[in-house]
């Protein structure tokens, strides 16, 4: 481990920089919800908050007192237990996942050789809470919520494992800050522009924001497995999401845009280093509010079909390819060539996917529902 | 319910209460889905809960105070209604109704279902899962109309304008002008729509080959509107029973063949397009003139007798069947709901799809529910 900014005494080091950073992760939270709100607003032909406090910043602030106020409900019927702990497991391993998350080139809780595995590892475990939440909440849109998440973390685990495992195999390290400064020529995202796609597209996925947000679909679940929750519980998995999407985005900036580093020079102060890391990071977190902005949510076995049919094959051919380049000392353009064919692909067999001939899928359900009948 | 099932294990199909109180069931309609894992298997439909006698209310009340709980039948296309109520009053009574009042009339009911069509639009975009987009884009379209009605009606939703004869009073003088703007915004509008949703390709695949019905099928349901017109029934009341002057100016039936999800609300796109193009032509046929007939009595009374009059209102044959036993009051009231017909096929179309369609089907169908129970 590298010598500390805080202190020599690794504990305390380790303790002063937890504290900070979850102290940080709440705050930023708070930002990326009134962020969120505003860009909303513009995108929906209104302003969003505007009167708590000056532009409205305050309006995170506000509700988080709200929230703190309520009561914090539980239904008679729920299992006492796995209803108080599902936020729990849902807010603490998406907590967990900051260790590894790389700001600047010395301010992470920890630097772990292992760091992807690490991440990959923790962050999954926070669908247990769903799950659990789901589960205990003695409530069936709650429960086919908690199922659906399921269903949908199994699936988008795979193509957001694999694509990492290629950027990964390119650096050929685990470790996200060796990662990030392999990267100070050429960001990932040059080499590795297939791998990119799917990894967004599964991040969306494991964020559960729309298009993918079937768990919580407002319209069909009603929120899935927040539905009886209330008050400060309520607020854990409101917090999580907004910290997980925080985290996503650092973790897509640091893997595939280069983190804290660029082209023009190794040489950088540790604040024009987190100024790189959060620009990076913001330019994502837009995207991804945009894209809720303007896009439907898919069904569920449109969801599972896209991940299984299309994302993991096209991962795994993306390893292939990787590997036979490294393998053979092949030229790097290749693999933005075939990146970029690889995304020509996906494109087109979205594209085929859902433009299925409309009469024979209409007369497969008229089928269907006359066997039903 | 236990049912028996062909898995491995023995399994149980689950009772999901959607509604009254759920965000997409369009106000208080319950149904009752039997869902084995995500598939629908069956549906059971609750009406009522928004039941307040409306029929029978009206026979208590004169025919003037009628109008007003016309509007509260049909809050989305309170024009609509008061039309086939008026027209069934007017048919009774044999009163001539003048042409300017006509015009009027019929510029106001075609904004009625613009207005109509785009509270679908934005409603429907919900139901898909964009999350408040479509909804803030057309609320802003349907904002401009509903300013228009305020300024012509002093009301934004229950307008209690149309009286038996006439309007209540002529349209303001700046009508046509303003007319003009709002229609230039929901132009606007109807492109906006069309770029955000119509060829977006999570849309099309929610929505094609979703919720069919047959043009058979529809007709056996009673269906009409929209839903009916997109299984390719080309039935318009306004084209075949023209009433107001709709014979008189250009315009089109637009019927979709596929019966599915996405063909009605193709259809209702289309429709938005046929009214803007109605309503621009009443606009230069509207003359200076009166607005109720000469000899109007101070309390309107009918001849015995019994009449229906539909008219074609933005979710399909909005029918009024009124008979009068002489006095000032009907004897009866029978409003025919073209949402309660339409809601008939939601079984058929959803049974065998998965929850999420079964909504998008139950948005589809663009019911109102204080149609549907009165």
């Amino acid at each position: 481990m590298p010598e500390g900014l805080f202190g020599l005494n690794p504990w305390l080091d380790g303790l002063i920089r937890l504290l900070l950073i979850v102290g940080l992760m709440t705050v930023v939270a708070m930002g990326l919800i009134y962020i969120e709100r505003k860009v909303l607003g513009r995108f929906h032909a209104r302003v969003g908050p505007q009167r708590t406090g000056p532009f409205g910043l305050l309006q995170s602030v506000a509700d988080a007192l709200k929230l703190i106020g309520k009561e914090d409900l539980r239904p008679r019927n729920a299992d006492p237990w796995t209803f108080e702990f599902g936020p729990y497991l849902v807010f603490i391993p998406i907590f967990m996942g900051f260790v590894v998350q790389p700001f600047m080139a010395d301010f992470n809780v920890r630097v772990l050789d292992l760091g992807i595995l690490y991440f990959v590892a923790v962050s999954s475990v926070s669908i247990v809470g769903w799950v659990m939440a789901g589960w205990g909440s003695d409530n069936r849109y709650a429960m086919i919520g908690g199922m659906r998440a399921a269903a949908q973390a199994i699936s988008y685990e795979l193509p957001f494992v694999l694509s990492l495992l290629a950027v990964s195999m390119l650096s050929g390290t685990l470790n996200i800050n060796e990662i990030v400064l392999a990267q100070w020529q050429v960001p990932n995202i040059v080499w590795q522009p297939l791998a990119f796609v799917i990894f967004f597209i599964a991040a969306l996925a494991e964020l559960n924001r729309p298009p993918f947000d079937i768990p919580v679909g407002e319209s069909e679940v009603v929120g899935g497995p927040f539905v009886e929750y209330s008050g400060i519980r309520w607020s854990m998995f409101f917090l999580g999401e907004y910290a997980s999407l925080f985290i996503m985005s650092i973790l897509i900036s640091a893997v595939f845009l280069g983190g804290y580093v660029w082209p023009f020079g190794q040489e950088l102060g540790i604040g024009f280093q987190l100024l790189l890391t959060v620009i990076k990071a913001s330019l994502l977190i837009f995207l991804i509010i945009w894209v809720r902005a303007s896009v439907p949510r898919l069904r569920i076995d449109q969801l599972m079909g896209y991940a299984w049919k299309i994302l993991v094959p096209l991962a795994l051919v993306q390893i292939l390819v990787n590997g036979f380049v490294l393998v053979y000392d092949l030229p790097m353009p290749i693999l933005t060539v075939v990146g970029l064919g690889g995304i020509a692909l996906l494109s087109w067999l979205t594209e085929r996917a859902i433009r299925k001939p409309r009469a024979a899928r209409a007369s497969a359900i008229a089928l269907q529902s006359e066997a039903a009948s | 319910m236990v049912t028996e099932s062909a898995h491995e294990f023995e399994t149980q199909d689950l009772l999901l209460n959607v509604g009254p109180q759920h965000p997409s069931t369009h106000g208080v309609f319950r149904m009752v889905m039997q869902v084995d894992g995500e598939v629908v298997r069956d549906i059971i439909p609750y009406i009522g809960y928004l039941h307040r006698g409306a029929e029978k209310l009206c026979e208590t009340m004169d025919y003037r105070q009628g109008i007003g709980f016309m509007d509260r039948t049909e809050y989305l296309a309170a024009f609509n209604a008061e039309l086939s109520y008026v027209m069934a009053v007017e048919k009774l009574a044999e009163l001539e109704v003048p042409d300017r009042a006509q015009w009027i009339r019929m510029i106001l009911v075609e904004l009625n279902r613009l207005a109509s069509h785009l509270m679908f639009m934005g409603a429907f975009g919900i139901d898909v899962g964009v999350f408040g987009t479509p909804f803030i884009y057309a609320w802003r379209e349907r904002e401009a109309i509903i300013d228009l009605f305020e300024e012509i009606s002093g009301d934004r939703m229950m307008y209690a304008y149309f009286r038996p004869g006439g309007l209540a009073w002529d349209v303001p003088t700046n009508f046509v002008a303003r007319t003009r703007e709002v229609l230039t915004a929901v132009n606007q509008g109807i492109a906006d729509f069309d770029g955000l949703l119509t060829k977006n390709e999570i849309f099309v695949a929610r929505t094609q080959g979703i919720g069919y019905v047959s043009a058979a099928d529809a007709i056996d349901f009673g269906m009409s509107g929209p839903s009916i017109r997109a299984s390719g029934v080309p039935l318009d009341v306004r084209r075949e029973e023209p009433y107001l002057k709709y014979d008189e100016i250009k315009w089109d039936v637009i019927t979709e063949q596929d019966g599915d999800v996405y063909a009605r609300y193709l259809c209702r796109l289309g429709e938005m397009r046929e009214s803007v193009k109605i309503v621009q032509q009443c606009l230069e046929r509207l003359q200076p003139g009166a607005i109720m007939p000469e000899k109007m009595p101070r309390m309107l009374r009918t001849p015995p007798g019994e009449v229906y009059i539909r008219t074609e209102a933005p979710r399909g044959e909005f029918g009024v069947y009124l008979v009068s036993k002489g006095g000032n009051r009907p004897y009866r009231l029978k409003v025919r709901s073209a949402c309660l017909s339409n809601l008939q096929a939601l079984k058929h179309m959803s049974v065998g799809q998965y929850v999420a369609d079964a909504i998008i089907v139950l948005g589809s169908i663009d019911i109102v529910l204080s149609e549907v129970d009165r």
